[in-house]
């Protein structure tokens, strides 16, 4: 259908001049476009790349809070530290496990949502809303009460688990304490993802899903066929921000484990070294670090959709 | 808070100044009290409060002073943020006076940095080992005389009794390894002062022998059932078990007002009986026959550097650490004092056994300080890292495994 629609020219005149030179008034515009922009865009340059640099630039020294007058270059050598200990491969590891895991259950389960959203006939303001009151939850709020609810001293999850001991400590090793917390994290940011994909599932023409219908297309076909290849792009918005924000999941795990029995995340790590410890050289070359790594997840994305894109065109 | 600070800040301009003392939540109405006695004609002194944990409260002074904040005049600091806070700058030095003859030995090493005084001592703060009477006797143990680790944990063992200690993956956690070392002759770092170029002296004999105790504890019958999460408040249940004779436990000065605000009928109350069963006595020895180093630690009061105001400043912070102010907070708090003399007041007379105030007062003036480094939150994260869990602690291992990783992150080798 959007073939039909997307090339229709008015008339003859347009076609003539592909790129008209610009008149006076054009250029005077123009000038005093950017004029206005300029402000807003030195404000931007301020807030964004002074700290940027500025964590650039210290990444380059040996630097404690602590310890002002030592301060002494070191070059490239904090960044050698951090990529030669195991310490960072390990919360490396650990953060792309937290952020594989939560993404998918939060995909599947969202979409279940947006569909429920998008289909409910009575109630809907209300349903809308209870789906989405999670998300409008502070997240420390949030792992407070699933710590709360997995406590083995005042929690329920343990009496309501038929196979597990009441006195079973979810927080006292890895498995059960990275569980509790993807567990809060999926909890709290499902919505956020029915929500874009909602909004998938809303420019998906209607018109479609009754051709496909009177076709004789089943519901998992039309699903499959129709609905899901045309809110592609909405889909990959939606992995790709939950992605990114997983990545740099911090909140649960400082408020349900503190970073204890090894459910570190990179910007945990990074935490600790600046805040805790107060070492600007080694915790801005972490920074540097997360934010290259949040760039290639994102450019990773990217790529991989493109390519899912273009193998499904020539599938069809 | 921070705007709560700023307000009465800018509200001492033009008349009065106002000394902004930033607290630590441990008898904060005594505190507030002691504040307006030591206001003058010429300033006030008005408290702050800082979080709970100490770990939170470094952070938050840290960064205020980081920011050259003109209005913290005064702070709480635990004594083992001082060399930090000192060699930022961050403090302004004291006059000598500020500790004397009188002070205990252990409060008063923990105020000096670079042979200059940083902090005025308030309050002191050390470890006995708590115990039930009736569990020593039917272990033989003759508590009149300096007891071992290796004798407690045995008599505990064997007597269906438990050991109660700090072991979760924490501070506390290195207070007891301190001690344990620092009581066989050793000492976790030595020549501090160099900063990032201290000699780490954990691998040793006196690391072995502490990590032995740790490993004994860890594999005995004595241990608690959350000997690896244990902290200073999980341990005191085991004192009065449903069933069992109770414990030995290593904790600080305030158990003695728990237990004694536990006296009643009701549910989780003990009787008088079961109170007078408790028992007191100096930490034990790491090994036989040498005396032990109990821990230290207290509060201490520093002056910031960036104070409008610095001599009211200091004139308070010696008001707020006088013996009046001392001999309130111990009767009201329970935090015991820093000075020798105050022990021997008719109200501390009064409030507290006598036996139990001079075991105080030995044990904060023999203590064993934690070492004393601008890096000391570092050493103490590494160690923590590398000492827990405490069920796989190893004298052949533990040590030398710990002094490296110190040593690595001293260097800027290794990440915490």
């Amino acid at each position: 259908m959007s073939t039909v629609t997307a090339p229709a020219t008015k008339d003859g005149v347009n076609e003539k001049k592909a790129v008209p030179p610009d008149s006076d008034r054009m250029k005077a515009e123009n000038r005093l476009g950017q004029r206005l922009v300029a402000p807003a865009l030195a404000l931007m340059l301020l807030v964004t790349a002074f700290p940027m640099l500025r964590s650039l630039y210290l990444s380059l020294f040996d630097y404690s809070l602590t310890a002002p007058d030592e301060r002494e270059f070191v070059g490239l050598q904090n960044y050698i530290t951090a990529l030669s200990d195991s310490a960072l491969w390990l919360t490396t590891l650990n953060t792309v496990f937290i952020m594989v895991v939560t993404v998918a259950f939060e995909l599947v389960i969202g979409f279940a949502f947006a569909l429920v959203m998008h289909r409910v006939v009575f109630a809907r303001g209300l349903i809308r809303t209870s789906i989405l009151i999670p998300y409008g939850i502070i997240t420390v709020v949030s792992g407070f009460a699933w710590q709360f609810a997995f406590s083995n001293t005042n929690g329920f999850v343990n009496s309501w688990l038929p196979f597990l001991d009441s006195t079973f400590n979810w927080f006292g090793q890895y498995g059960s304490a990275i569980a509790a917390i993807m567990v809060s994290e999926i909890w709290k940011t499902t919505p956020f993802m029915s929500l874009l994909l909602l909004a998938g599932l809303a420019q998906v023409s209607e018109d479609m899903v009754e051709a496909a219908k009177v076709d004789g297309a089943t519901w998992l076909q039309r699903m499959t066929k129709v609905v899901l290849p045309n809110m592609r792009a909405a889909i990959m918005v939606a992995v790709l921000f939950r992605a990114l924000d997983a990545y740099r999941v911090f909140d649960n795990i400082f408020v349900m484990t503190n970073g204890a029995v090894g459910t570190r995340s990179v910007s945990f790590l990074t935490y600790q070294q600046v805040v805790e410890q107060f070492q600007f050289g080694i915790g801005s070359a972490l920074s540097v670090l997360l934010f290259l790594s949040v760039l290639l997840i994102a450019f990773l994305i990217v790529k991989l959709f493109k390519v899912d894109l273009a193998s499904a065109r020539q599938e069809k | 808070m921070a705007g709560a600070g700023l307000l009465t800040a800018c509200g001492g301009d033009g008349g009065k100044p106002t000394l902004n003392w930033y607290i630590n939540p441990d008898g904060q109405d005594t505190l507030a009290s002691i504040a307006e006695r030591c206001s003058t004609d010429e300033y006030d002194v008005v408290t702050q409060l800082l979080p709970a944990s100490a770990t939170d409260q470094r952070t938050q002074l840290a960064r205020r002073l980081a920011a050259e904040d003109s209005s913290t005049d005064l702070m709480s600091i635990d004594p083992v943020f001082v060399p930090e806070f000192a060699n930022a700058n961050w403090l302004l030095e004291l006059p000598a006076d500020t500790i004397d003859d009188d002070t205990l030995q252990g409060a008063a090493d923990t105020v000096v940095w670079e042979d200059a005084i940083y902090a005025a001592p308030q309050w002191a703060n050390t470890q006995v080992l708590w115990y039930r009477r009736s569990l020593a006797e039917a272990a033989g143990l003759d508590m009149s005389e300096p007891v071992t680790w290796d004798q407690v944990i045995d008599a505990a063992g064997e007597n269906g009794g438990t050991v109660g200690v700090q072991a979760n993956q924490y501070e506390a956690y290195v207070v007891w390894i301190n001690s344990l070392i620092a009581g066989a002759g050793g000492e976790i770092i030595s020549d501090t002062e160099a900063g990032r170029d201290a000699t780490v002296e954990i691998d040793s004999e006196a690391g072995r022998d502490a990590a032995a105790i740790i490993q004994k504890l860890a594999d005995s019958d004595a241990r608690q059932p959350d000997f690896t999460v244990s902290n200073e408040g999980t341990t005191l249940a085991y004192m009065y078990p449903a069933d069992g004779p109770g414990e030995f436990m290593t904790n600080w000065t305030f158990v003695y007002a728990n237990y004694q605000g536990l006296i009643g009928d009701g549910e989780g109350q003990i009787s008088q009986d079961e109170f007078d069963d408790l028992g007191w006595a100096r930490y034990p020895q790491t090994v036989e026959g040498e005396e032990s180093r109990p821990p230290i630690g207290g509060i201490e009061i520093g002056v910031g550097a960036y104070t409008d105001e610095p001599d009211f400043a200091r004139e308070a912070a010696l008001c707020v650490t006088d013996e009046q102010a001392q001999e309130e907070l111990a009767v009201n708090d329970g935090l015991m004092p820093s000075r020798s003399s105050v022990y021997d007041s008719d109200a501390l007379q009064e409030n507290f056994p006598t036996d139990l105030l001079a075991l105080y007062r030995d044990s904060i003036d023999t203590g064993a300080p934690r070492p004393k480094s601008a890096f000391y939150n570092q050493i103490s994260v590494a160690l923590q890292q590398q000492w827990h869990s405490p069920e796989d602690v190893d004298p052949e291992t533990t040590p030398a495994r710990s002094a490296d990783f110190v040593t690595a992150v001293l260097e800027g080798r290794a990440l915490l």
